[in-house]
């Protein structure tokens, strides 16, 4: 009974799993479908599914009328850049976080100590200020006063708190909508942020963040930082403590102690971290439609030019978004064992 | 060379003090025991001296050298780990290799040493396997020697027979003791056993609460013990304490009859070791007492018993639990 009960209940649940499968699924399958159709066919509702005649001239229109190998070029850069330069910051954030953690905030707040942190950081800018021969009264002085004093006690506060607040609060910045985020980050790639100009030794006036590798790789390491630095914690989090001091205690330095007992033993878990990094700074098209151009914009913003105000040419628009994700498709695809069991290491064990 | 001293060091986990200041002079070429219950900070005052803790006060000096401050990486001590901590990744014979990887020796040098570490250990078929595909005991070889290639100036072990079944737990300790005769390097030895500790040590130390307790010979310790928690933590089975704890008697140094005797007792039951019998008895007021017989001894559960303690073998402590002599 129990047996025939269980069997019931598997059948359901392989069901539901193959619905919920399908579900998903099937947008990329129409895609697919209708990438393969003439404009007007693919237009046509209801969508006379199988029985059109199949046509390849989408693929060969989008190849024609935006430049594919440039636009899957930048994406290659950007999502395999940004994905390095994240593991760069990330390994050794998240090896301290698992291995040598803040128990408690480093420094005690009370409001005597934010009131003298405050002071004495207003106290300091406007002495350097003044060393500097700026006027004072300035706006331009006010304004740099101000910003420096909200940040440096903030700056203070945020550091000091135990790794557990810190993760946290690294995590918190991806529930932030990015939207909050653009007007500031528009202005820093479009005019330097204010701040780069004619220093006299260097002169930034010209060199700009917007539309370039230079803006976008940085970026969106940044965006995927908090997760890269959570995966790899989670999996470092796995390793026994023992096995480090083991090798501290055999002379490693710091370095061997990371690049020769660490990292070889997290490998799974530093692959499927790239992995997933990769699909989500392959995927981005918020800050890439934004702050890209023609240089470095990458698939995201050519399959935004298929929407046109003329409207939409469905065909082409799948055969473009069909191209830009196949590949992606294509590394998942070969990967999931991996990703799979990276995204649930810390979970299942 | 291999003289450690620990000048008051102090340990402390924010508000837990787990070492209050402990004084230390290990001697070059001694073989070391801490013993004491779990949690007594055994482990952490071999860990302050490893430099894998850092010490909140007090200094630490090796060979003469202050190395309070130092790294563990330039102590020159070598450590066996409990759970072996071997590298899963290496084979066997790149764990043994890897401390004088990090030494940077040259390559034939490194070979040959672990060549000979290997050929020491009975490892010399293993060299080529992963760790995982060796068994509990052979692990431990491998980290044993791990930490012989590189003649370190002392060796620490933090309970390195723990995870070992009985058999071959024995068999270990017997070749640690030879490692040491052979190799005259001082060595601090970590364990919540005391038949460990009472086998192996020249010296031991016994720790209670993060304070060393008593430093002495096995059996200084045994014969005279200077604190109540150390005579009823050193011996099996334990010694017995009567009159309020005031009074201690070891299970060996009370005679038995069935006739007559200082004091009388019930038998409630009888291990039998072959060699020896424990007798435990309800010895009416005076609460339990603990009895060995030699041999295979004629009392029963049930049995009527008159013991005498051996007068020269009595042990006194006052109400604090400091001895009395």
């Amino acid at each position: 009974m129990a047996r025939k009960q269980q069997a019931v209940k598997t059948l359901l649940v392989t069901i539901l799993a193959w619905i919920v499968g399908l579900m998903m699924f099937f947008p990329i399958f129409w895609t697919a479908v209708a990438a393969l159709k003439t404009e007007s066919d693919a237009y046509t509702l209801p969508l006379n599914w199988l029985s059109t005649p199949w046509t390849l001239e989408n693929f060969g229109i989008v190849q024609e009328r935006s430049n594919y190998a440039l636009y899957i070029r930048n994406t290659v850069v950007i999502a395999f850049l940004s994905t390095l330069l994240g593991l760069c910051f990330a390994i050794p954030a998240a090896w301290s976080m698992a291995f040598a953690p803040v128990k408690e905030s480093s420094i005690s707040w009370s409001g005597k100590r934010w009131l003298a942190t405050i002071f004495l950081t207003a106290f300091f800018v406007g002495l350097g200020l003044y060393a500097l021969n700026w006027d004072l009264t300035d706006r331009a002085a006010l304004g740099l006063g101000a910003l420096i004093v909200t940040t440096v006690p903030l700056t203070l506060w945020v550091f000091s708190r135990n790794t557990t607040d810190a993760l946290l609060w690294m995590l918190s910045t991806k529930m932030m909508p990015p939207a909050g985020a653009l007007i500031p980050i528009y202005l820093i790639f479009t005019r330097n942020g204010l701040v780069f100009k004619d220093w006299g030794w260097i002169d930034l006036t010209e060199w700009n963040l917007m539309d370039s590798f230079w803006g976008m790789v940085p970026l969106m390491m940044l965006l995927n930082l908090p997760i890269i630095i959570w995966m790899l914690f989670t999996y470092f989090k796995e390793i026994p403590d023992e096995i480090l001091e083991a090798s501290r205690m055999d002379g490693a330095s710091l370095w061997n102690e990371i690049t020769k007992i660490l990292l070889p033993m997290a490998v799974p878990g530093i692959v499927s971290t790239c992995l997933l990094n990769l699909i989500l700074a392959w995927n981005e098209a918020f800050w890439s439609l934004n702050l890209t151009n023609r240089y470095a914009a990458p698939l995201s913003f050519m399959i935004s030019e298929y929407s046109s105000p003329e409207g939409q040419f469905w065909a082409k628009l799948s055969a473009a978004s069909l191209m830009a994700i196949v590949p992606i498709l294509i590394i998942g695809w070969f990967s999931q064992r991996q990703l799979v069991r990276g995204l649930t290491f810390g979970a299942v064990k | 060379m291999g003289t450690i001293r620990l000048n008051k060091v102090r340990k402390v986990f924010g508000e837990t003090i787990v070492i209050p200041g402990a004084d230390l002079e290990i001697k070059e070429g001694e073989f070391i025991v801490f013993v004491g219950p779990s949690g007594c900070g055994k482990s952490t005052l071999l860990r302050l001296i490893a430099g894998l803790e850092d010490v909140t006060s007090g200094t630490l000096s090796i060979n003469g050298n202050d190395v309070t401050d130092t790294p563990p990486a330039e102590r020159r001590l070598a450590m066996v780990f409990q759970s072996y901590a071997l590298y899963p990744h290496m084979s066997v014979r790149d764990n043994i290799a890897f401390p004088l990887k990090m030494a940077k020796l040259p390559r034939e040098k490194i070979d040959q040493a672990v060549q000979m570490a290997a050929a020491k250990l009975n490892l010399t078929d293993y060299l080529d396997r992963k760790p995982r595909q060796l068994s509990g005991g052979q692990r431990q070889r491998v980290a044993i020697g791990r930490a012989i290639v590189r003649e370190p100036t002392a060796f620490l072990f933090d309970e390195p027979l723990s995870n070992l079944d009985a058999a071959l737990r024995v068999n270990m300790r017997v070749e640690i003791m030879q490692m040491h005769k052979d190799m005259k390097t001082t060595m601090i030895y970590v364990t919540h056993d005391q038949v460990e500790a009472m086998t192996m040590a020249d010296r031991i130390v016994v720790l209670n609460h993060g304070q060393i307790e008593q430093v002495g010979s096995p059996l200084d310790l045994y014969n005279t013990p200077n604190s109540r928690f150390v005579a009823g933590f050193i011996g099996s089975p334990k010694m017995n304490l009567l009159e309020n704890e005031t009074l201690g008697v070891r299970p060996e140094h009370i005679a038995l009859s069935d006739k007559a005797g200082e004091w009388h007792g019930t038998v409630k039951f009888a291990e039998h070791l072959g060699s020896d019998t424990f007798l435990h008895v309800d010895g009416g007021s005076r609460g339990q007492i603990t009895v060995r017989a030699v041999g295979e001894s004629g009392f029963h559960a049930g049995d009527q018993i008159w013991m005498t303690p051996n007068q020269n073998r009595i042990h006194r402590f006052d109400k604090e639990g400091r001895a009395i002599r």
